[in-house]
């Protein structure tokens, strides 16, 4: 049986891999297209009913040196972009028959429009998930769009995504769901047994990878992670807020980690676990995805939710996680996180919850400053605690 | 001042404040909306209800149907941003915690809120419903969130407009837009005010808008002429005013772009240009299409810098932010909800790269353009990101050369005056090398 930091390795040079090499032997094994997804949230399982493959992309992170993109970009708009944009005109995206913009922000909104100017044979498509909740209103309309983005599928593969395929995709991406809680929960219930470092590559591993084997990797990791024999230290607990979309370098999360801060739970590859609750298996396929659109989706800053009171989740979040404090490390230039992120410390203040922020882009390098400032946040964590 | 001063003479003084002819129209608009203002502030002593609203996609027949008044957030911002006020505001918001990352628009009117006053130093009501009629940026939704916050007791009512990732409305975004007026903002607006929706009365507004926007395509539309009678963006912001903001459907509305109208028509028949801060602008050596919304804290400078080379902008896209009128659209009273959600999914925000690319392509062509100029701003990722891949694109189809020059919309650290006026004349010099049949490389201005 592999150890945990074993199959964490593993994992880690697939997510390192932006060339996408394993993307690569899969459709040279199978046969299958591939279409690649941006943040945060896409429905995969249409796509593989489609009978391709899907794959997250989430920039170069701090593995490409940027020659192109940055003559793509001004210098105020956040890093993401120009690393994707990069990976497109360097060819190393061309596993991808097609890509799929979520919409999150208005950064990921334009490069769909880049993507169709840029790369005219490629099949490209905007997935505008409905902001109004009532199901004969937005419910409805999404249920269109997915129908929509299913019969663009079939035009790239020439397959056409049948309600019992559809069915089948949503089964195993539930149990990858719920492989994903249950990581989460342990590393809740157990930081030393699960840290983020390695979470974090597990999860997102799960972007380059047949859902099938990701989970088998997932289940895996689990088992191995239970028997680590690793032991607690003496750290604060705290929650990772504003990584959603652009990921901060793996270097950064293993510094707060040695800083002394256990992350109990986090935003990070939200879209792979952007369902909190199950798909329905039975019924209308398109209808379940977009129910568990409305029922389940996460909270986050590029969803509206009527009524929501700001930070609400967030706090409880905390409660549930034993969580101590709350770190908003956030893009660069991230619109949805930095006009979010006052709300939710208002809404802390008011709850006693102690927070702290900072900014990082994908390829930041130095993590010295984070390192000072999230130990002393540890610390204060740990000295308030004691106070109260 | 009657005639256009020489270029050598208004250089020198460009940078002193001489107060400079307005065009008539100019003074109506500006008498509308300080009316408005004064309006604003009493609106909760009359026992007006009073909704706050986006100009991209705004429902402004529907709110005057129900008889309340609209304050645009984005124009309040503006509007500080030329009295010089914004730079405060924006201090506050950061004070209170807003990065400096993000749009000044939303830091300006958080600080602004703040204050309890407009931009004119009258009051400012309360919003009594926050009415987020979602067209084209997502910083709009983060916006009312926010100001949600300060207002605690306003109703929410959102709209959500689906973007046009396709370059196409479909029916099905139609009925969307349509089922969501039915369901969500005509039953809060009921509520709001008490009054069952007048459909009578919203059709005789749109009936109005209808003939407003006509005039408003017209005189856009004349900046094809030799010599340009209008500034189609300096200019082009104080046409659109009314009828982006509290004026469309009203008579007052229709009245100024008769009037408006009327005075273009007699700039055509003289062969004159548009009244620039520098004085009437008739001899007209470049005529160049924008695209990006104005600098709102050096606006006039900003115009100067244009005026000063002879430069007249003979189209701009910021002036389709609230409407694409010149492609054909007008409000149709026959089939009101059909319309206006027509109205929210066409604005120049809601149009994908490829669609706005073309559009401009097309502007430089129609209009005859020897140049197309790209003011970035910090703030708007909206309009911003994608930009230097239009501005290539546009070049190739056009064969003209695009300038780009950045800046921001309200906050004054970001507008450098130097750095774009350096960029401005090195452009204006290219297109002149190019005439004479020099090399003027593109690549000089834009990055
Ligand atoms: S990092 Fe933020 S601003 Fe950049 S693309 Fe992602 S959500 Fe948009
Ligand atoms: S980001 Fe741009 S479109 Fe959006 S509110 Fe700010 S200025 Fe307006």
């Amino acid at each position: 049986m592999r150890s945990a930091a074993e199959i964490a390795a593993v994992c880690e040079e697939i997510v390192l891999d932006v060339g996408l090499s394993c993307v690569l032997r899969h459709r040279a094994e199978s046969g299958k297209k591939a279409i690649g997804f941006l943040p945060i949230y896409a429905p995969r399982e249409v796509v593989e009913a489609a009978g391709m493959l899907s794959v997250g992309v989430l920039g170069g992170g701090d593995q490409i040196e940027i020659i192109r993109g940055d003559a793509y970009f001004q210098s105020y708009i956040c890093q993401l972009p120009r690393s994707v944009i990069e990976m497109g005109l360097s060819g190393k995206l061309d596993a991808l028959d097609g890509m799929l913009f979520p919409a999150i922000c208005d950064v990921i909104r334009n490069l769909s429009g880049m993507w169709q100017l840029l790369f005219p044979n490629k099949y490209v498509r905007y997935i505008d998930v409905p902001h109004n909740h009532d199901w004969e209103v937005g419910g409805k309309f999404y249920v269109h769009d997915l129908r929509e983005l299913g019969r663009g599928l079939a035009g790239v593969s020439g397959v056409t995504p049948s309600d019992d395929r559809l069915r089948e995709a949503i089964a195993l991406h539930n149990e990858n769901r719920r492989l994903l809680r249950a990581l989460y929960d342990l590393r809740a219930r157990a930081p030393h047994l699960v840290p983020t470092a390695e979470a974090y590559v597990v999860v997102r591993a799960g972007y380059q990878l047949p859902v099938e084997e990701h989970s088998a990797i997932v289940r895996e990791y689990l088992e191995a992670a239970r028997v680590s024999g690793r032991a607690p230290l003496d750290q604060s607990r705290v929650v990772l807020v504003g990584s959603f979309c652009e990921q901060p370098p793996l270097g950064l999360l293993k510094t707060l980690e040695r800083a002394g801060c256990y992350i109990v739970d986090d935003d990070l590859v939200l879209g792979a676990r952007f369902l909190r609750g199950d798909v329905d298996e039975t019924g209308d396929p398109w209808e379940a995805l977009a129910r568990a659109y409305i029922a389940h989706g996460s909270h986050t800053s590029s969803r509206y939710v009527a009524g929501e009171q700001k930070g609400e989740y967030l706090i409880d979040l905390c409660k549930k996680r034993k969580a101590e404090g709350v770190v908003f490390c956030a893009p660069s230039f991230c619109d949805p996180a930095l006009l979010e992120q006052p709300m939710l410390q208002t809404a802390l203040e008011a709850a006693n919850v102690q927070h702290t922020s900072f900014r990082y882009s994908e390829n930041t390098a130095q993590f010295q400053a984070i390192h000072e400032q999230a130990g002393t946040f540890s610390d204060s964590i740990r000295l308030w605690s004691e106070d109260q | 001042m009657s005639e256009q001063r020489s270029r050598s003479e208004a250089k020198t003084d460009a940078a002193t404040e001489v107060e400079v002819p307005k065009e008539p129209s100019m003074l109506l608009q500006k008498e509308l909306i300080s009316g408005h203002f004064d309006k604003l502030a009493e609106a909760h002593e009359r026992g007006q209800k009073v909704v706050y609203t986006f100009v991209p996609g705004n429902l402004t027949e529907l709110l005057l149907a129900f008889d309340v008044l609209p304050v645009l957030p984005e124009i309040n911002a503006l509007q500080a941003g030329m009295r010089k006020k914004s730079g405060a505001y924006i201090t506050e918001a950061e004070k209170l915690g807003h990065s400096e990352d993000v749009c000044s628009y939303v830091k300006c009117d958080i600080g602004m809120a703040r204050t309890g006053l407009g931009p004119t130093g009258k009051k400012m009501p309360p919003p009594d419903m926050l009415l987020l009629s979602y067209t084209g940026c997502f910083t709009f939704m983060k916006w009312f969130e926010l100001l949600k916050q300060e207002f605690p007791n306003a109703e929410v009512a959102m709209l959500h407009v689906p973007y046009q990732g396709d370059g196409i409305v479909t029916a099905e975004m139609r009925d969307y837009v349509v089922k969501q007026l039915r369901t969500e903002i005509v039953p809060k607006l009921e509520k709001l005010t008490g009054k069952k929706l007048d459909e009578d009365k919203l059709k005789g507004l749109l009936e109005r808008s209808a003939r407003a926007e006509e005039d408003l395509v017209w005189v856009l539309e004349s900046g094809k002429h030799h010599p340009s009678p209008i500034d189609g963006y300096f200019g082009g912001v104080f046409y659109i005013g009314p009828i982006f903001t509290a004026f469309r459907g009203t008579e007052e509305g229709e009245h100024y772009y008769k009037v408006l109208r009327e005075e273009v028509a007699g700039r055509i028949a003289r062969k004159e240009g548009p009244i620039t801060p520098l004085g009437p602008l008739n001899d007209q050596r470049y005529r160049i299409v924008v695209e990006g919304p104005p600098n709102w804290t050096s606006f006039r400078e900003f115009w100067e810098m244009f005026a000063v080379e002879g430069a007249v902008c003979v189209a701009s896209t910021y002036t389709k932010v609230g409407g694409l009128y010149d492609f054909g659209f007008r409000h149709d009273p026959t089939r009101p909800f059909e319309t206006l959600s027509d109205y929210c999914l066409g604005c120049y925000t809601n149009l994908n790269l490829p669609s706005r690319t073309g559009m401009i392509a097309k502007y430089v062509k129609d209009y005859q353009a020897d140049g197309f100029i790209v003011h970035s701003v910090k703030s708007c990722n909206s309009f911003s990101a994608g930009q230097l891949l239009m501005l290539r694109e546009i070049e190739k189809r056009t064969g003209v050369p695009g300038g780009f020059i950045e800046s921001d919309l309200v906050d004054p650290r970001y507008f450098s005056a130097a750095n774009v006026k350096n960029r401005l004349e090195s452009y204006f010099q290219m297109i002149e090398q190019r005439r004479r049949g020099g090399v003027g490389a593109a690549s000089e201005v834009s990055p």
